[in-house]
């Protein structure tokens, strides 16, 4: 299962629409690596909305994602994990820590939006 | 389930005559039962005409499973039942009542018909009375198991109601704890706060514990999976009134407090929850 | 109310991880599981089932009704003939992981669920077998 990757200007989003294999997450992690290098990207959105299950391997994957892309010079937003996901995945002992995670799409969009201000603040 | 013995064929064969026995004495069976029922006083919160129409509708279905052998008719219409004299307050032992007595009413006219021939009536009662006591349990768990589910929900109900979650301002959930939380009404709360972001598009969770007198470890960790989970749904949680003896409960199983958004009292929490949303804190406009 | 009385998935690749979760949250949404526990039981299965392709290559899951007295629930057995676990006690430490992954599968597994057995030996394989009861 492809998913497909937004730019938008500084930004990359990425829909995840069904649900993923352990392959499908790697392949999507390196794509957004490939691409923040290309674009220059300075935002990512990782939208899980739909996705119904986030196991260990899942929370890993992304959180490497997260570390990767920093390294390349753009922050990453989890957005729209579902109460039910987020419940489990604490039970389980998977918090995303150092990742940030916002309610959904808009809410990732305002976040990295204000990250830039603030960025545009200090560079002066 | 249990399977018909030697001659099942002549089982089936008495089943059958069985059967056509209580179609054809149908009306006089059913009054007499009614009649019975009305002086047993059971199903007192009923009318007559309402004991009757149900007398009728559980008569024909009981028919239906000494004929067919199945009771999935029968434990659907025991389901729907139950659901609809529930909640007028009828009793387990009056629907267990209503059922014996029907097998009473039963066996008697039984009696009647082949007392001249008592091998015939041994035969007949053998085949009759495995599939009557079937279909009396079938209908008395049917009642037990769906008020078993109406008591659950009304419990949940309940306990949904004694921690509302209220939205106080855009974004902003606050949640007023009071009691003795066990680890299910805690489990209930994690659920209700998380849902409440959602619904809500909360920002921050203002949990207010002041009224909780104390937490087991299980509680407290149901509290930190609330704050963790928020988080991962974008909410920050503020932990307020956060008693010394719950303060030590947490420590004990391993929480970095410092970690934790507590804040002294339910004022200072709705503060700080406002600064965290960008909201300018009331006391400064009204002294500035 | 007709349920299947058992399914079994046979677990070979990372594709079969997605279809043991999808089928354990259809079986458990049939016998009145509901939200927060379809999603319990499915992050369970999505741990067992992985950690199968992980270590021990290929095996099955076997997911069913399960009753204990008055309780209802359900029951998924992941089974292979894997190199097996040499230090079940450590292998269910928070973080103890022989790959260096998170190392949150098995003991994860455990708080996720309401009964939990590990049987393994060297050189024979692992069984792992999970309950959850309905609320
Ligand atoms: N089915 C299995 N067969 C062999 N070893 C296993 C199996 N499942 C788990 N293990 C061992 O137990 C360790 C812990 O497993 P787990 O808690 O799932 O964490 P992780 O998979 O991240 O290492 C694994 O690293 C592995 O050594
Ligand atoms: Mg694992």
């Amino acid at each position: 299962m492809e998913v497909p990757i937004l730019k938008q200007g500084d930004y990359l989003i990425a829909s995840i629409q069904a649900a993923l294999s352990d392959e499908d997450l790697l392949k999507l992690r390196d794509e957004l690596a490939d691409r923040v290098g290309r674009f220059r990207s300075r935002g990512v959105i990782v939208d899980v909305t739909v996705v119904d299950v986030m196991d260990s391997f899942a929370s890993r994957t992304l959180r490497t994602t997260a570390h990767m892309l920093r390294l390349r010079g753009a922050e990453t937003v989890i957005v729209g994990i579902q109460p039910e996901v987020a419940f489990a995945m604490v039970q389980l002992g998977l918090t995303l820590e150092g990742v940030t995670t916002m309610l959904d799409l808009e809410e990732g969009l305002t976040f990295l939006d204000q990250q830039k201000k603030r960025r545009a603040k200090r560079a002066k | 389930m249990r399977t018909i013995q030697p001659s099942a064929e002549s089982t089936i064969l008495l089943l059958r005559e069985l059967v056509s026995h209580l179609r054809e004495n149908r009306t006089q069976l059913r009054e007499e039962w009614a009649r019975r029922i009305t002086e047993a006083q059971l199903l007192t919160a009923m009318t007559k005409e309402e004991i009757f129409a149900e007398a009728t509708s559980v008569y024909d279905n009981y028919v239906e499973v000494l004929e067919t052998g199945s009771v999935e008719a029968l434990q659907a219409y025991a389901r729907n039942l139950s659901e609809r004299i529930i909640p007028r307050g009828v009793e387990t032992h009056e629907v267990l009542g209503i059922v014996l007595l029907l097998r009473d009413v039963l066996a008697r006219s039984l009696f009647k018909k082949y007392q001249a021939d008592f091998d015939l009536l041994n035969r007949v009662l053998d085949a009759y009375e495995p599939a009557a006591n079937r279909i009396a349990n079938t209908v008395g768990v049917g009642f037990v198991q769906e008020r078993e589910r109406i008591i659950r929900q009304q419990q949940e109900a309940i306990r949904e109601l004694s921690t509302p979650v209220l939205q106080v301002r855009e974004r902003l959930l606050i949640l007023p704890m009071i009691g003795v939380i066990d680890s299910q009404r805690a489990r209930q709360l994690t659920e209700q706060v998380l849902r409440g972001i959602r619904t809500n598009r909360a920002k921050v969770v203002v949990m207010d514990i002041t009224g909780v007198p104390a937490i087991d470890s299980n509680v407290a960790n149901h509290l930190v999976q609330t704050v963790d989970a928020s988080r991962l749904m974008g909410a920050t949680v503020i932990v307020t009134g956060l008693s010394p003896e719950i303060a030590q409960t947490l420590v004990t199983i391993g929480v970095d407090l410092s970690k934790m958004n507590t804040v002294g009292d339910l004022q200072g929490g709705i503060e700080e929850a406002e600064r965290l949303l960008g909201y300018k804190v009331q006391a400064e406009q009204i002294s500035g | 109310m007709k349920t299947a009385t058992e399914v079994q998935v046979s677990i070979r690749s990372d594709t079969d991880i997605v279809i043991a979760r999808q089928q354990a949250r259809s079986f458990a949404a049939q016998l009145g599981f509901s939200g927060t526990d379809l999603t319990i039981i499915a992050t369970a299965v999505s741990e067992m089932a992985r950690n199968i392709v992980i270590y021990a290559g290929n095996g099955e899951i076997t997911i069913e009704a399960a009753q204990d007295g008055a309780q209802k629930g359900i029951c998924v057995i992941a089974r292979d003939r894997g190199p097996g676990i040499s230090d079940v006690a450590r292998a269910m430490e928070d973080g103890y992981s022989t790959v260096g992954s998170l190392g949150l599968g098995l003991p994860g597994t455990k708080r996720l669920v309401d009964e939990f057995h590990v049987v393994s030996k060297v050189g024979e394989g692992t069984t792992v077998t999970i309950k959850k009861w309905r609320r």
